[in-house]
């Protein structure tokens, strides 16, 4: 069982930014329970031939390791050294000025200074100092360097699950140091050790042999979907008939499977639905590749790509046009910096442009993929939609930025342009925690599992307390974002610090306001909720 | 402790010349060997770290978007911090350089209310003094270009025109010198007296800043106090520079073999230390490119392939329930 997590006011009161006595490097790691999840299933790893398949568990002392461990890391760094010059410059330049230390989610809601984003960095460049330089292999720890001994390996292990590869210290640091970039180097290492955590390594198994994290089949897709027509039905009194896997499509559209399982992910794709068949489009969803998401990448470079690679093949294979990508963070970034380059290119596909406003998505021009919040605001701002914003009046918004869509991508305006057409009532929360400066909901790269509330709620806690501060200010009682990880997540956050704030995707709202040809009138949002001056017209 | 190795190092550097100057007379050593080999470690090891730098590839486009991105046309974007060409690559990577522009964003996270508030002031003491060190330090630099060149140019007397444009004490009081002392020694303090800095610290960061304390505190010295032969380290520095080297008659003072030795040790320890930032910031890809990768496909010169999961083979594993669930197959 999962360790008791405190209430949040003693939680937050707990956070004690007071370094230990003991310097990092002679403090060793303890692993507390609730702080980290469970290891990866020896069946997980075996689904795509991870090495060192086999159950294990971080609570035992025994990691069941191969033999030559070290010499596997130690190869595989300098494997890695070889390839991505961002390790390489980042290893060697960091002055330790500590700008990025106050500015990890972590840290700040945890005081954990091995959680500072120089200091989670330096667990690994003591170990290239020694390794791979003169000066750190002669002077040893006055040099800073350290040896590989278990203890690090754990060490690594702990903290590199303890970051989630946000990239806000990345913003702050004056050479532009990202420590995500190590923390992937450092999941690599780990992944060739099989040091997995088993709520990466599900559902990259399920996506590599079903196409999706959840392991939704085909049948289940269309039937998840089926569940949704007939919401929308009884709410609108329309029967929509989306397709599947039809060739000759204009469109494929690509969303994380997440909203095609849970609330309140499933009223936003409720809301792609009803905005699709609204306008006409010529569109189809598929169940080969029915993941937007990618917890590959928070393997491996080559695991990605290989999950990655279902978008092409498919959108080849059905003859589309181009693509549309649904709300998703992660999603963004590896479709953004990472695709076109993996698997691309993507010269049998045309230049993106609108079948309903004729725009042509010139930003998207290589990777012929646009992100849906683009595609919905250019068709909001064409006046081509009929929009009732006051049947979103019974929510008070807020808008959080994904990390990967900000810092990634910087898809800023977009999303804020759809929320201010659909919702009369929307509220920024403060500058600092917004845009290229937002806050990680606190569990993204795989880190959303139950095992480790503890780490999450400490993680979500700067968000939550931006949110806290909108709703005790505006009275704010939705939290909109565009990311299926941050619905399942920041619901949780919000229950636990900013209770009576809901999380809702920007579709959503679009759904709500969105006023369908020949539609009966309506008289509760899609959550069955009343509408403004509908109450008890039930 | 781990600053006191280094504050130990460098007063042995000191006594070391004071030593080999004062009683062992090597002023050749001090002043013409050591410095030439100085400068070609210095030279040569840049040169090696940047080329290794830049024989690991950048495999994937990853610059870290701080604004908008292009987008829509009527959606304005951010075209410094958020580049989609060149343009905006060079201003950007020109504010990081000239004016540390990330490090200007510097926020100090507080908890408030017992820790049930945090809260995000500006905080902008480490930028400025950041740009106090550098600048000082490279107007420092600049100015001591006056002993290596025979007439001085009028920019040169420009420059040391408006560093000591208070017109105080005799030699006039350049303002750069007390700037550079001044941010040396905050630098130095903020890792003594915040604990989250001093946590982080290592001996590689006090070393440097002792090194060029050491500096500042000799030239200082030597302009201020205790005057050296001024006639002769013009003599020396030319000769240096004309590959002429010769150790001047009548000596020119203890003083300066110390501060010469100092930045001999900074200039040879430069290529094997953090220092190479300089060199780095450059480099950056989080900086340094364009966030164009969905426009223009970015080439990874070791992508390779890789085994995927078929359409085909996914169709086999779930022929009977697709068909049952009306999805179209390719084989019936
Ligand atoms: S801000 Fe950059 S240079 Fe400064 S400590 Fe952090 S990673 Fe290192
Ligand atoms: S990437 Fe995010 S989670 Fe990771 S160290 Fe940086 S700020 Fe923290």
């Amino acid at each position: 069982m999962a360790a008791k997590l405190p209430k949040p006011d003693e939680l937050a009161a707990g956070i004690d930014f007071r370094p230990p006595k003991t310097g990092w490097m002679d403090t060793p790691v303890e692993l507390k329970e609730g702080m980290f999840c469970w290891g990866a299933k020896e069946k997980n790893l075996k689904a795509v031939s991870f090495p060192n398949a086999r159950d294990w568990s971080p609570k035992e002392k025994d990691w069941k390791l191969p033999e030559n461990w070290q010499r596997i890391v130690l190869e595989g760094m300098a494997d890695r050294l070889q390839k991505y010059r961002s390790f390489k410059l980042f290893m060697d330049i960091c002055v330790r000025c500590g700008a990025c230390a106050d500015k990890c989610h972590f840290f700040i809601g945890s005081g954990d200074p091995k959680n500072m984003p120089v200091l989670r960095a330096e667990l690994m460049r003591s170990i290239y100092r020694r390794e791979f330089t003169k000066a750190g292999r002669i002077m040893g720890s006055i040099a800073g360097a350290r040896e590989l001994t278990l203890d690090v390996l754990k060490e690594w292990w702990y903290y590199f699950y303890q970051c989630t590869e946000c990239r806000r210290c990345s913003v702050f640091c004056p050479y532009g140091i990202d420590t995500a970039e190590i923390t992937m180097m450092g999941r690599e290492l780990t992944n060739l050790l099989g040091l997995n955590i088993d709520w990466i390594a599900g559902p990259v198994a399920n996506c590599y042999m079903k196409g999706n994290h959840l392991g939704l089949e085909p049948h289940t897709i269309t039937s998840s979907v089926e569940f949704f027509l007939d919401d929308i039905e009884t709410l609108t009194g329309i029967r929509i008939k989306p397709t599947f896997n039809r060739k000759g499509a204009e469109i494929l559209f690509v969303t994380p499977s997440g909203d095609l399982f849970a609330d309140p992910g499933t009223y936003t794709a409720m809301g792609y639905l009803m905005l699709f068949h609204e306008l006409g489009l010529d569109y189809t969803w598929s169940t080969y590749a029915s993941e937007g998401g990618n917890f590959g990448f928070f393997t491996s470079n080559e695991m990605a790509k290989r999950l990655n690679s279902k978008i092409y093949a498919e959108a080849k294979r059905l003859g589309v046009k181009w693509i549309i990508g649904g709300e998703c963070g992660h999603m963004w970034r590896v479709l953004t910096q990472y695709m076109d380059t993996w698997n691309g290119p993507a010269d049998f596909l045309e230049v993106p442009k609108s079948p309903i406003t004729g725009t042509v998505f010139d930003n998207s021009k290589s990777t012929k993929m646009v992100h849906i919040a683009e595609f919905t605001a250019d068709i909001i701002k064409h006046g081509k939609l009929k929009l009732d914003p006051a049947r979103n009046d019974h929510l008070v918004v807020t808008y959080h930025d994904s990390c990967n869509t900000s810092r990634g991508m910087g898809l800023l305006e977009e999303p804020r342009h759809i929320i201010k057409s659909v919702c009369n009532n929307f509220h920024e929360m403060p500058d600092n925690t917004i845009r290229e400066y937002t806050f990680c909901c606190g569990s993204g790269t795989g880190l959303n599992a139950s095992e480790n509330t503890e780490l999450r709620m400490k993680g979500g806690y700067p968000r939550a307390n931006a949110v806290k501060y909108v709703r005790d200010k505006h009275g704010v009682n939705m939290l909109a974002n565009i990311c299926a990880i941050d619905r399942a997540t920041l619901t949780a956050s919000m229950d636990y610090w900013v209770p009576g704030v809901k999380v809702t995707g920007v579709h959503e709202l679009v759904g709500n306001a969105l006023v369908m040809k020949g539609e009966k009138e309506r008289t509760t949002d899609m959550r069955a909720e009343p509408l403004p001056g509908k109450e008890g017209n039930e | 402790m781990r600053a006191l190795v280094p504050l130990i190092a460098v007063i042995a550097l000191v006594l070391l010349v004071f030593a080999g100057v004062q009683t062992a007379n090597m002023q050749f050593l001090f002043g013409v060997v050591i410095p030439y080999a100085a400068i070609a470690i210095f030279i040569a090891g840049f040169v090696l770290r940047v080329l290794k730098w830049g024989s690991a590839p950048v495999p994937f486009r990853i610059p870290t978007t701080c604004g908008q991105q292009k987008s829509l046309p009527w959606i304005k974007q951010n075209k410094v911090e958020n580049p989609s060409g060149t343009l905006g690559v060079i201003v950007r990577m020109a504010l990081e350089v000239l004016v540390f522009r990330s490090l200007f964003r510097n926020l100090k996270s507080e908890s408030r209310d017992g820790g049930q508030k945090v809260t995000y002031g500006s905080e902008k003491l480490l930028w400025l003094a950041g740009l106090a060190f550098h600048w000082s330090f490279l107007i420092i630099f600049v100015r001591h270009f006056r002993f290596f060149m025979q007439d001085v140019p009028s920019v040169l007397k420009m420059v040391e025109g408006m560093d000591s444009f208070l017109q105080m004490g005799v030699p006039l009081f350049y303002m750069t010198d007390a700037v550079l002392l001044g941010a040396v020694t905050y630098l130095l303090f903020r890792r003594f007296y915040l604990p989250q800095i001093k946590y982080i610290s290592l001996a590689a960061d006090y070393f440097p800043l002792f090194l060029i304390l050491g500096i500042g505190i000799s030239g200082v010295l030597m302009r201020y106090i205790y005057k050296v032969h001024i006639v002769g380290v013009k003599q020396l520095a030319m000769g240096l520079v004309t590959l002429n080297p010769a150790i001047p008659e009548g000596g020119i003072g203890v003083v300066f073999y110390i501060h010469l030795f100092l930045i001999c040790a900074l200039l040879a320890y430069f290529p094997f230390s953090k220092l190479m930032h300089m060199g780095g910031v450059f480099l950056s890809p989080t900086r340094n490119l364009s966030n164009n990768s969905r426009e223009k496909r970015h080439i990874n010169p070791w992508n390779y392939p890789v085994h995927v999961h078929t359409y085909e083979e996914y169709e086999n594993d779930f022929r009977d329930k697709m068909k049952a669930a009306g999805i179209p197959v390719e084989k019936e």
